[in-house]
């Protein structure tokens, strides 16, 4: 179906792509995995059409084509669905499928027949979408499916997918791996990127393993493992399930009692919530994304007005409820924040200076006069950081913006972690990060939760929420739902309550 | 070749790790072992010697990398390499300079259109600004107001705020000043129109009249910022607004209470000469005393040091830098945001206020009404090009202080071309400035100025 063949890419001074080459026969499912930053992405942007090579080509059905621009790409029957979606909010399935694509005359709009047309694509894969529904109204999953028909709309044969999975529940991924298959029936051709090999393992037929711009693997699904291909990506022997002894749960550090919190449009998104973390056990919440984790965690840091609380958050004992964020930090509260750029870093800052950010105004970053900055003080930590927790490449002047996904999490948990805190307040602490820190990072939470930390975490990966946690809580709607043990409880039942399924 | 820990015994075989991962100790010096490598640096930050490499085969032999080792310095302390603050100086000076150069090319083009030869045109706009004495003083006397204001948006700017109320806070301090200035020392025998409070000795005014002007700058910039804090309202438009304010409020002084009476022009009744800021004359030989160049000048200096000290040097400034640059991470690291707004406001109100110092104690020794030439909307332009860092706003104020000074030549010497050329030339200049400043996307962010960087 499509072939590129030495597909050579650099941006600036990195080698995006390496001499590429791979081959996606028709009708298959093909499994694209690496790294983040291992060129899957652009390999695939270039035969889109959003990039164009430096040098090589690319054969659609053994026929080398041009592609300089996506319009080409729709024309030769390539269909792409984006990470994130490319929907007009307010406005109707139907106008979102059409849009680039108007039916009918320059000057009027043929929104009738071309409902019925994406009705017959819709019932044909069986992913029964309302073409009159605006998308507002749809959940994620039903989004990815309008992503989904407008490719098919415009006839596509071969489907690229960059990193679909990503926004869905267990439940959801199951129905959409379901259609994929069904498509593929139909004589569809799937390119899939993903990095979560269980995934890879479930559905692909083929698979093309990437690293540091390069093929390093083209292999039969059937014919290899997780452990192959997670060695294959990452270049050495990786650990993929956590190891940790069992926990020695002591004192309670963080009490919750009636712990409700309001959105800024007034809604609850926390609603009546009370827990215990003890000192040395991981507590983990699962749940959907945007079911309330993101105020909670927030609303424990302190970067939630304490009017928009009710109820009371203690910490070893001691109210802390109209605590303000810096004071929390003072008393040993560490927080590794969901979203690392828009929280966690000064990415315009040095790495230096976003590893004093929070400890900035005190000894070792304030010299003894109490106002000046200590540079040599700031050096130190940030060396010592860069060493302890790995961060590449280690130069204290980068700024944080120049590093890759998974050394700024190791920065921000290397100044969480050496504060040293009494608890821990973690959110996603590997998203957007590359298995062999992930691995790290997963080591690391261990080994503070040892040394007598209380950890709180929150993940969208069940599988990491469920391999690190102690004791497991799942969040719906801003209710905990149910409290259980990772290491009974399967997935699929995690996964039904999430969804509110079962109580 | 393999690298080996001193400390744990670890082998490397990724030529591009100079540290253990386990420990973080200095590799040793390649040796040879036929140990297999236990890591390989993962992620994509090998150096490019290893890309040029064919494409390896998809097989598990792959992961053997191949040779050479990069030579590893063993006696060396493990020290973490550093980035050269020249090299960077460099990169932040290029991009404006190119800026400047373009539009001299844009505007040379005019000007060969117009009829005049560009380089006769230039030597004379560039050449009458280092004349001595009187090119060098006067340009240097206008670029003291400039430096100030271009301070007082670069603070602004850095704190992620534009302040367009530069203007309206010149004028209020330049009228603190002029106020404590005839209020509290002794007047010139047959003044009669204001009865002093106090006779205060130069010493002792002079340092008063600063703080007044610099107080009332800052007061009048902390309005805004208390705005913003508290109600969210645009500061923008807040400043915009004071900037009318202020003129009006104090042309009404002006007019009826602290005229000379029957004097045509609108300016108040002189200061106390114990509130004159000595000219430079004074104490370069060579300088005469009549070119208006003062002591405001080396406050403005000082000023620009301050102003890095503080921001770079001090945990306030980091303070003020973070909120800038995002304002949720200053947040989370437990910064007071509304503190900021304000106090950044505040300090920026202050800087512009500074111009008054220069305007009514080291010049007109009296408040002028309307005295400003934009001093408040040029320091934008000058915050901007110097890329709001001290350094590059002095450079930044002197380069729009010599076409200042040498537009008046050009204007008189050529045939055709006038002193509107220079300020096309201003606009050319910014023009490039900004555009430069879009490709690089540091203010697509957080929309038009808001968030300034280096």
């Amino acid at each position: 179906m499509i072939e590129l063949r030495n597909i050579t890419k650099r941006f600036a001074n990195v080698l995006a792509n390496d001499s590429v080459s791979f081959k996606v026969a028709p009708g298959t499912i093909h499994a694209i995995v690496g790294e983040n930053g291992a060129g899957k992405s652009t390999a695939m942007r270039i035969a889109y059409g959003f990039y164009t090579a430096d040098s090589g080509e690319i054969l659609i059905n053994g026929e080398v084509r041009e592609i300089r621009t996506p319009h080409d790409a729709i024309a030769l029957g390539i269909g792409m669905v984006h990470q994130h979606f490319m929907l007009v909010e307010p406005m109707t399935v139907a106008e979102n499928i059409v849009l680039g694509a108007e039916p009918g005359s320059a000057v009027s709009l043929d929104l009738r027949k071309a409902g019925e047309e994406i009705r017959r694509v819709s019932d044909e894969f069986k992913l029964s979408v309302n073409p009159t529904a605006t998308i507002e109204s749809l959940s994620v999953g039903q989004q990815q499916r309008v992503e989904l028909l407008k490719a098919l709309y415009r006839h596509a044969q071969l489907l690229i997918l960059d990193e679909p999975t990503a926004v869905l529940t267990p439940q959801e991924v199951e129905e959409f791996f379901a259609i994929l298959r069904s498509m593929r029936e139909q004589g569809k051709t799937i390119v899939i990127i993903t990095h979560k090999l269980s995934e890879v393992l479930a559905i692909s037929d083929n698979v093309t393993v990437m690293r540091d711009g390069k093929v390093v693997g083209d292999l039969k699904t059937s014919e290899t493992n997780a452990a192959d291909l997670a060695r294959l990506m990452v270049g050495r022997e990786v650990l993929l399930r956590v190891e940790k002894p069992a926990a020695k749960p002591a004192d309670v550090v963080l009490s919750l009692k009636g712990l409700s919190i309001l959105g800024r449009d007034g809604s609850k998104r926390v609603d009546n919530v009370s827990f215990e973390v003890r000192a040395g056990e991981i507590v983990g919440i699962a749940g959907v994304e945007g079911n309330g984790q993101t105020e909670l965690i927030e609303a424990l840091a302190g970067l939630i007005p304490a009017s928009y609380i009710t109820g009371t958050i203690s910490f070893v004992g001691r109210d802390i409820t109209q605590t303000d964020a810096r004071k929390r930090k003072e008393l040993g509260i560490a927080h590794v924040p969901e979203d690392r750029h828009r929280r966690g870093l000064l990415l315009d800052f040095s790495l230096a200076e976003n590893t004093i950010l929070g400890g900035h105004y005190r000894r070792p970053a304030v010299q003894a006069n109490g106002v000046l900055l200590d540079q040599k003080g700031i050096q130190q930590r940030t060396d010592q950081v860069i060493r302890d927790f790995d961060v590449r490449p280690p130069n204290a002047a980068l700024p944080a913006r120049a590093l890759s996904g998974g050394n700024q999490q190791k920065l921000i948990i290397g100044r969480e972690f050496e504060l040293p805190p009494k608890l821990l307040l973690v959110s996603q602490p590997t998203r957007g990060v590359d298995i062999g820190a992930i691995e790290f990072i997963h080591r690391k939470i261990v080994a503070l939760r040892d040394s007598g930390c209380a950890v709180l975490l929150v993940s969208a990966e069940l599988e990491e929420v469920t391999a690190l946690s102690d004791r497991l809580l799942v969040i719906h709607k801003g209710k905990i739902a149910g409290e259980v043990d990772p290491t009974v409880t399967g997935n699929e039942e995690i996964g039904l309550m999430m969804t509110g399924g079962k109580h | 070749m393999i690298k080996k820990c001193p400390v744990c015994e670890r082998t490397y075989s990724d030529e591009s790790i100079s540290f253990c991962l386990a420990d973080g100790a200095l590799l040793s010096a390649p040796e040879k072992t036929d140990a297999a490598p236990t890591a390989v640096l993962p992620s994509s930050l090998r150096p490019t010697e290893q890309s040029k490499q064919p494409a390896l085969t998809p097989t598990m032999t792959s992961l053997t990398p191949p040779e050479p080792v990069l030579p590893v310095g063993a006696d060396k302390p493990p020290r973490l390499p550093r980035t050269n603050p020249l090299v960077n100086l460099g990169r932040e000076i290029l991009f404006p300079l190119i800026a400047v150069i373009a539009a001299f090319i844009v505007g040379g083009v005019v000007i060969l259109i117009i009829g005049d030869s560009p380089i006769q045109t230039y030597k004379l706009l560039i050449g009458s600004a280092f004349s001595w004495p009187d090119g060098i003083g006067y340009t240097l006397f206008n670029a003291t107001p400039l430096i100030f204001t271009g301070l007082a948006v670069a603070v602004a700017f850095r704190c992620g705020l534009l302040n367009i109320g530069a203007e309206g806070q010149l004028y209020v301090a330049a009228f603190a000043a002029a106020w404590v200035g005839f209020k509290f020392g002794a007047q010139d025998p047959g003044n009669n129109v204001i009865t002093p409070f106090f006779h205060l000795p130069a010493i002792v005014l002079v340092p008063l009249c600063c703080i007044a002007a610099i107080a009332a700058g800052a007061i009048w910039g902390g309005i805004p910022g208390l705005l913003k804090a508290k109600f969210g309202s645009h500061e923008v438009i807040n400043t915009i607004m004071l900037n009318f304010i202020a003129v009006a409020l104090l042309s009404y002084f002006t007019q009826y209470h602290y005229k000379v009476p029957g004097d045509p022009i609108m300016q108040t009744t002189p200061i106390s000469p114990s509130a004159d800021l000595t000219h430079l004359g004074k104490f370069i030989p060579g300088l005469p005393a009549r070119i208006p160049l003062n002591l405001a000048f080396l406050l403005a200096i000082l000023a620009c040091v301050l102003v890095y000290v503080f921001l770079w040097k001090t945990k306030w400034g980091y303070e003020m830098r973070a909120t800038g640059a995002n304002p949720s991470a200053a947040e989370y690291g437990g910064v007071s945001i509304r503190k900021q707004i304000i106090l950044a406001m505040a300090i920026s109100g202050g800087l512009a206020g500074m111009v008054g110092i220069n305007e009514v104690l080291g010049y007109r020794h009296r408040y002028y009404d309307g005295f400003s030439a934009n001093y408040g909307f040029v320091g934008i332009a000058v915050a901007l090009l110097g890329r709001n860092h001290p350094v590059g706003v002095f450079l930044a104020a002197i380069l729009f202080a010599i076409l200042l000074r040498g537009g008046i030549f050009v204007d008189a010497f050529t045939m055709h071309v006038s002193k509107d050329i220079v300020d096309m030339l201003q606009g050319i200049v910014i023009v490039f400035v900004a555009a430069e400043a879009m490709f690089r996307g540091p203010l697509k962010q957080f929309g038009l100025f808001k968030k300034a960087k280096i």
